[in-house]
């Protein structure tokens, strides 16, 4: 049994940690709050150190790393609150890559960047194979499919503004599913940009009327794959972004006095910083466990994918709430960056079917694997 | 990122699996009487031991194997895996016998280490007091050292395991109230069936006594009962409570809080299995159990590449303790009254984990500990650095007279 990092893990994650110590996001986070445009592009900086490649087959010009290593990648953007546009390219390459995409090349480099509309995977959802909806229920049926047609519209697309493939899921008359790889540019295309209270994410409306694309060669378990690895990205971010707000809170609690005393001396303030940590030592087990099932036990892979998301997302919910309150007034302001923390998890917690969804996921999976009737 | 065995581990694996597979039926039925269950216990634990399967992390020279806690995991999954039994005296073999091999001497280990491998003498752990139970270091159980040699130890203890057929119990008593309170204890080994000892059953929310309060009246032990040297007591006490640590935290399911298990009584109802609310709650308490699992398996590849965990491992008893408390209530919500019936498990799980809450140090004073020595905040003020223990109790006397 081994589950510490491995040297060629340890220098991936420094790597990481280095290339985003180069830009000031956390200050570009603040700005992009008064001006979007102001948002930092960071697409050069993961094409120069490999991410875009990161799960591509080492033939197709990729690193053919794991998905854990994907993760490790995506704790360091979370720690500073990064908007790297991996959310959407990693998963839209993981389904290309097995899909045998023509120019993976190209997405591997990162000279194409790719998206991919969430589609919910039918296992516990009915009707099967939804997307996310504006308002309301929340949900839409997938994208429909019509011989190589693709018409409907998927909201909150993570990075899809500017995305030059979108891999869409479509479903047809009949129910069959298939994924197809969009170039974005074509007529039938439309792409909505939305800046949506967290501004370091870029967000879009996707509406596709008539497009079409090549068709990728999965079945219906691999194109449900990419929604499984796409919540233990979001999970592994916002583990991220919980270290930076412990750390933070807990500076602040040792240099903060009142009545004497350091505020972090105080039982109450203490405790609650002891919640913080124990939840990212949960999420992260439940990481661990998600990296481990996706290599060994693929069948496990979307229970730990959602109990990973569900347990990290609120890990972040808390984490950033108690960086306000360990700051008293002042963390409720713009004078500090507390609330760009709050933004990221008010965000990401409703993001990819929400962390309610990935409850119910854990809760279904466990209940069929028992029998439920 | 590995979870799977070794070949050696492997190897080993199928020889412990197929030891337990070829003798389970000596293995004791748990339902037997007490007065029964005891010696067949006790019988099953000497199988154990003689066969490897006991104090697998001891030294070769006492009778163990010398191996790794992972071996000692595969031995406690493969023990579970066959469903019968582990050994009685999880709290001798676990957390005392390797303080004594950590500070007893020579003819201590010699004398008590093979009788309690092998379940002949069952311990009782003598720490906890009415009145210090996570502040360990305020025990009052007084320890005087006669001309000759020998002591008298007064006082009481209390959450004893086992102490009804225990033969000896490893005691922390206090020998100088004169020095601040960390310093003057002394640990001793005591024999149950000394003079002046009393053994009285604790009874819990369920009725159960799983628990005894010991007293101790004017109580003789020899000189060479001390273990670790006059004054040291704190020193050795600690070592116990390092072991007491692993043993909760590598067997992180050691409690029988798998999720599968709630999961199972809830999947047995067809409405509450499709109700949202009910999914939810199972969901939130499953993701918890889950995360301990894998904490766990976390902790056992630490203590693999030879890292001691520190005072955080304690997070998975919160964890643990609280997801079943939600558990059990979720089941009892979905069977309503029923569950509540005694002789069920649910009825038994609430009644249970409450008490559990605060066993081995309450969660308060654990998030102290873990905010202090990890997160490196600040403590809280304390009266007891420093000064003698009788002064500190003085003062405690005036504080609450005022």
């Amino acid at each position: 049994m081994n589950l510490e990092l491995s040297q060629e893990q340890e220098f991936l994650r420094d790597a990481a940690r280095n290339a985003l110590g180069r830009v000031k996001t956390v200050e570009a986070a603040r700005e992009a709050l008064e001006d979007p445009g102001a948002r930092p592009d960071l697409w050069p900086t993961a094409c120069e150190a490999g991410w875009a490649g990161l799960i591509v087959d080492e033939e197709h010009g990729g690193a053919e790393l794991g998905a854990f290593d994907a993760m490790l990648v995506m704790i360091e953007a979370g720690r500073v609150l990064a908007g790297i546009e991996l959310l959407g390219h990693l998963p839209a390459a993981a389904l290309l890559n097995a899909g045998g995409y023509g120019d993976l090349g190209a997405i591997a480099e990162g000279t194409q960047r790719a998206t991919w509309l969430p589609t919910r995977p039918p296992t516990d959802d009915v009707p099967a194979w939804t997307v996310e909806a504006r308002g309301g229920s929340r949900r839409a049926p997938a994208v429909a499919l019509d011989g190589d047609r693709l018409s409907g519209t998927v909201a909150w697309v993570p990075d899809a503004p500017g995305a030059d493939v979108l891999v869409v899921i479509g479903v047809d008359a009949g129910g069959e599913v298939a994924a197809l790889a969009v170039d974005a540019t074509q007529d039938g295309v439309s792409v909505e940009a939305v800046t949506r209270y967290d501004a370091t994410r870029a967000l879009g409306h996707v509406t596709l009327d008539g497009a079409t694309g090549q068709r990728l060669a999965l079945d219906a378990e691999g194109i449900a794959h990419a929604w499984y690895f796409a919540q233990t990205l979001l999970a592994a971010e916002a583990i991220g972004t919980v270290e930076t707000c412990l750390a933070s809170s807990v500076a602040y609690a040792k240099e903060r006095f009142t009545f004497g005393r350091a505020i972090g001396s105080y039982q109450a303030v203490k405790h609650a910083l002891v919640e913080v940590l124990r939840r990212r030592e949960n999420a992260y087990s439940l990481l661990v466990y998600a990296g481990w099932s996706h290599e060994d036990r693929r069948d496990e892979f979307p229970l730990a994918a959602s109990a990973a998301r569900a347990a990290a997302s609120a890990a972040l919910d808390y984490a950033a709430r108690e960086l306000i309150s360990v700051h008293g007034g002042i963390g409720a302001t713009w004078e500090h960056d507390a609330p760009l923390f709050f933004r990221r998890a008010q965000l990401s917690r409703r993001l990819l079917g929400g962390m309610g969804d990935a409850t119910d996921r854990v809760a279904g999976e466990l209940l069929a694997k028992a029998g439920a009737v | 990122m590995d979870l799977n065995d070794t070949p050696e581990q492997a190897a080993y694996r199928v020889r412990v699996a197929a030891w337990l597979h070829e003798h389970r039926d000596e293995a004791p039925a748990l339902d037997l009487p007490e007065e029964e269950l005891v010696p067949a216990q006790r019988a099953w634990q000497r199988r154990l031991a003689e066969n490897g399967m006991a104090g697998v992390t001891w030294p070769e020279e006492f009778g163990g194997q010398g191996l790794g806690p992972i071996e000692s995991v595969i031995v406690g999954q493969e023990i579970a895996k066959a469903r019968v039994p582990g050994i009685l005296d999880v709290i001798g073999v676990g957390m005392l016998g390797p303080t004594i091999i950590a500070h007893g001497t020579q003819e201590q280990k010699g004398r008590y280490l093979g009788p309690m491998l092998h379940a002949d003498e069952v311990w009782c752990q003598l720490f906890s007091e009415p009145a210090a139970g996570s502040d360990l270091a305020a025990v009052q159980c007084r320890a005087r050292q006669e001309d000759d040699g020998s002591w008298r130890l007064t006082g009481q203890k209390v959450w004893t395991t086992n102490a009804q057929f225990s033969a000896h119990g490893l005691l922390l008593a206090r020998t100088d109230a004169d020095v601040p309170k960390h310093k003057g204890l002394t640990m001793f080994i005591l024999p149950m069936d000394a003079e002046g000892v009393t053994i009285r059953g604790l009874r819990q929310i369920s009725g159960e006594a799983e628990f005894n309060e010991v007293f101790l009246d004017d109580v003789r032990v020899e000189a060479d009962a001390v273990v670790g040297g006059p004054g040291n007591g704190w020193g050795t006490a600690l070592t116990t409570l390092m072991f007491e640590r692993l043993t909760i935290g590598s067997g992180a399911e050691g409690l029988g809080y798998r999720p599968e298990r709630f999961v199972e009584l809830v999947a047995r109802d067809e409405h509450a299995s499709a109700d949202p609310e009910v999914r939810r709650r199972l969901g939130e308490i499953s993701i918890e159990l889950l995360a301990v699992r894998f904490g766990g398996y976390r902790l056992l590849s630490m203590l693999q590449q030879g890292t001691i965990p520190g005072p955080e491992a304690g997070l998975a008893k919160v964890t643990t303790v609280s997801a079943a408390i939600e558990a059990f209530d979720l089941v009892a919500d979905v069977l309503g009254p029923d569950a509540l019936d005694e002789a069920g498990e649910t009825a038994y799980g609430i009644s249970f984990l409450p008490g559990l809450k605060s066993a081995g140090g309450t969660e308060e004073i654990l998030r102290n500990t873990i905010g202090e020595r990890v997160l490196g905040l600040p403590p809280e003020p304390r009266l007891d650095k420093g000064i003698p223990f009788s002064e500190l109790r003085a003062k405690e006397r005036e504080a609450v007279a005022k």
